[in-house]
């Protein structure tokens, strides 16, 4: 079986205080290899709790969590880690990538963390080639604070990738960056996708959730929507509908 | 398993902010630079110190006469007279002893040129040079000749032929003690002040039998002064010395004392022994210093670079991973910053030590301890604010704003 998650009646309940805050209540979801999943939701729907345990960041009280047929739900923290570094590539709002680093440096980070060492030429060439993946090679030695927006977010894309994981995870990836640009970085998502990679996006955007495959939509701490995306944008011709736009505008 | 990455992650974690990592060394720089300046320049005074001793003439003994008790009160040493010339020559004969010098004292009113001035003459043999390291700078010793011959020569120091013979060579001048006319047949080398702070060069210098018998009427010694064959010997020599004169003064107690420079230079090992345990205390207490100042950037450091922390736990860094680069960063800053006291330490004193003119000691032993304790300095301190980053929540962390 190819499925890359697979959550069975997870709960989360967070004891805070005197009330105990029931963030998911029970969602059970598949996502098998090569979909493209966008997980919406208002806020305070638990999507971010949701997102947090698919990433292995944070454990369930309740349920289970099959990632890539490992049982993550009863793993401990360094276990956690260890997951995190081999089969999930984080893609944040944030962008998150270390200042005063050169982008190169940046993407290798997480090869860093290795349970194997990888030898540093090695290291480079993976970078160098995550790099190229998001169309970036040639700012390799960049810092962070010398990049746009849409840049840092295709550096921070080459980092999740380059350690080969088999869930690329993004939250809000679009939600700092303008329309253009978000468009662009969806168009990145989508020929990563094309090229068989497992892509779970959490987003409140519903025109950015339009270019992937699927819409989980949640409330609540319940799915309450689970569907495959119709009329699916493609990001190549929405950049040139776009620019065709600008243009009219230039020329008007 | 792992030994290259975690030092290469906290080496590019010191490189992004050399500012402040240079500020963070700044603590242990200045306490190992002071500890060592310190140290090098208190060496290099005791060593000073040791040449002054040493410049005495270390392997000489002094056997001062008895004690003078009359009635319950006790003199001083040499306050009786029980030394002869008899003794001296039987010391002299004994072995590992290679020069032996009678003593006698006294402050005397001396003439010439027209001038006057009061100073100490001492009657002593021709080996007095010899025994207290003492160069003659013009003219000559007096000779054994002399001593038989009861001669009326005279070697003078410094201070003495400067307020005699102002502007004049003195040597084959003649100076008047108690009216007899001696001849200066030789100028000491200046001495300059003693540990104690007596002018050595307000002497004038001639044979004791003159002294004994045509200045003084005199058939005591004061002292006598003895220097042994080797500071090795100087223990068997001054027991040979104890034994022996003892058995010729048959007495019951014992009439004389002996003593040697090495038992002063021992005083002065020990003063130098309580400022190395001083200096200690200020190393300590420097570099625990330095080891706050450590401590502290590296706590603002960890909740200054809280997202980053959670950027690398989110991408697979284990809470040891991130103990390990705290501490690593820690002791780097820590180890670097000795090092960098140390160089500047040695510098500082040899540019004091060229200034002031005095020996320089590179104490090895103390640039060793102290980059050692800088880098124990820097697990210590470092260990606290990496424990705090490496239980940090990664969902919180990377929250955090």
């Amino acid at each position: 079986m190819n499925a890359v998650i697979q959550l069975e009646q997870i709960h989360k309940v967070y004891h805070t205080g005197e009330v105990d805050v029931h963030a998911v209540r029970g969602v059970s979801l598949t996502v098998i290899k090569g979909e493209f999943v966008a997980i919406m939701g208002s806020s305070g729907s638990g999507k971010s709790t949701l997102m947090n345990m698919i990433g292995a960041l944070d454990r369930p009280t309740g349920g289970h969590y099959w990632l890539d047929g490992v049982d993550v739900s009863t793993l401990d923290r360094d276990a956690l880690a260890e997951v995190r570094n081999e089969k999930i590539g984080f893609v944040f709002q944030g962008f998150n990538l270390l200042s005063r680093t050169s982008a190169r440096e940046n993407v290798e980070m997480p090869m860093l963390y290795n349970r194997r060492r990888i030898p540093t030429a090695d290291q480079h060439e993976r970078a160098v080639h995550a790099l190229e993946l998001v169309g970036l090679s040639e700012r390799a030695d960049h810092h962070p604070n010398q990049l746009s927006g849409g840049q840092q977010q295709r550096v921070a894309i080459a980092r999740a990738l380059v350690n080969q994981p088999t869930l690329l995870l993004a939250d809000e990836p679009t939600g700092n960056l303008d329309t253009q640009t978000s468009i662009e970085i969806m168009g990145v998502f989508q020929k990563l996708n094309d090229q068989g990679i497992t892509i779970v996006m959490v987003t409140h955007e519903l025109d950015i959730a339009r270019y992937t495959k699927r819409m989980v939509i949640l409330r609540d701490g319940v799915i309450v929507t689970d569907e495959p995306v119709r009329d699916r944008s493609d990001a190549t011709q929405a950049l040139q509908r776009l620019r065709a736009a600008h243009e009219a505008v230039k020329l008007g | 398993m792992r030994i290259f990455a975690p030092i290469k992650i906290a080496g590019r974690a010191l490189r992004r902010n050399k500012m402040r990592s240079l500020l963070t060394m700044l603590g242990v720089i200045i306490g190992v630079g002071a500890v060592i300046a310190s140290v090098s320049l208190t060496s290099g005074a005791t060593k000073q110190v040791e040449n002054q001793v040493n410049s005495l003439g270390s392997s000489v003994i002094t056997v001062f006469s008895g004690n003078f008790t009359s009635g319950g009160m006790r003199g001083g040493w040499g306050s009786a007279p029980t030394l002869t010339v008899a003794d001296a020559e039987a010391v002299a004969s004994l072995p590992n002893i290679s020069a032996v010098s009678p003593e006698v004292r006294d402050r005397e009113q001396v003439l010439a040129n027209g001038l006057n001035w009061n100073t100490q003459v001492l009657g002593e043999s021709p080996e007095f040079p010899q025994i207290r390291n003492w160069t003659i700078a013009a003219g000559s010793m007096f000779t054994d000749q002399d001593v038989r011959s009861l001669a009326k020569s005279a070697v003078i120091g410094r201070t003495v032929a400067d307020e005699l013979f102002p502007n004049e060579n003195p040597v084959g001048q003649t100076i008047r003690i108690r009216n007899l006319p001696f001849l200066v047949i030789g100028l000491l080398g200046s001495k300059g002040f003693n540990l104690f702070g007596q002018d050595q060069d307000d002497v004038v210098i001639v044979p004791y039998t003159s002294h004994m018998h045509r200045i003084t009427t005199r058939i005591f010694l004061n002292d006598i002064l003895v220097e042994a064959a080797s500071d090795q010997t100087i223990a068997t020599a001054q027991q040979d010395i104890t034994d022996l004169l003892l058995s010729r003064h048959r007495s019951k107690e014992q009439d004389f004392t002996v003593r040697n420079q090495l038992e002063l230079m021992q005083a002065v090992t020990a003063t130098s022994r309580a400022m190395g345990f001083l200096l200690a205390g200020v190393a300590a207490v420097s570099l625990v210093v330095g080891g706050i100042g450590i401590m502290n950037i590296m706590l603002v450091s960890v909740t200054e670079r809280t997202r980053e922390i959670g950027i690398r736990m989110a991408v697979g860094a284990r809470a040891g991973d991130i103990l390990v680069q705290f501490l690593i960063e820690a002791v780097t800053l820590s180890a670097i910053g000795g090092s960098i006291g140390i160089a500047g330490g040695v510098g500082f004193s040899r540019i004091v030590a060229y200034a002031k003119d005095m020996p320089t000691v590179t104490p090895i032993l103390w640039i060793g301890i102290a980059f050692l304790s800088s880098a124990v300095i820097g697990i210590v301190s470092g260990f606290y604010p990496a424990w705090k980053a490496s239980k940090l929540d990664p969902i919180e962390a990377l929250r955090y704003e």
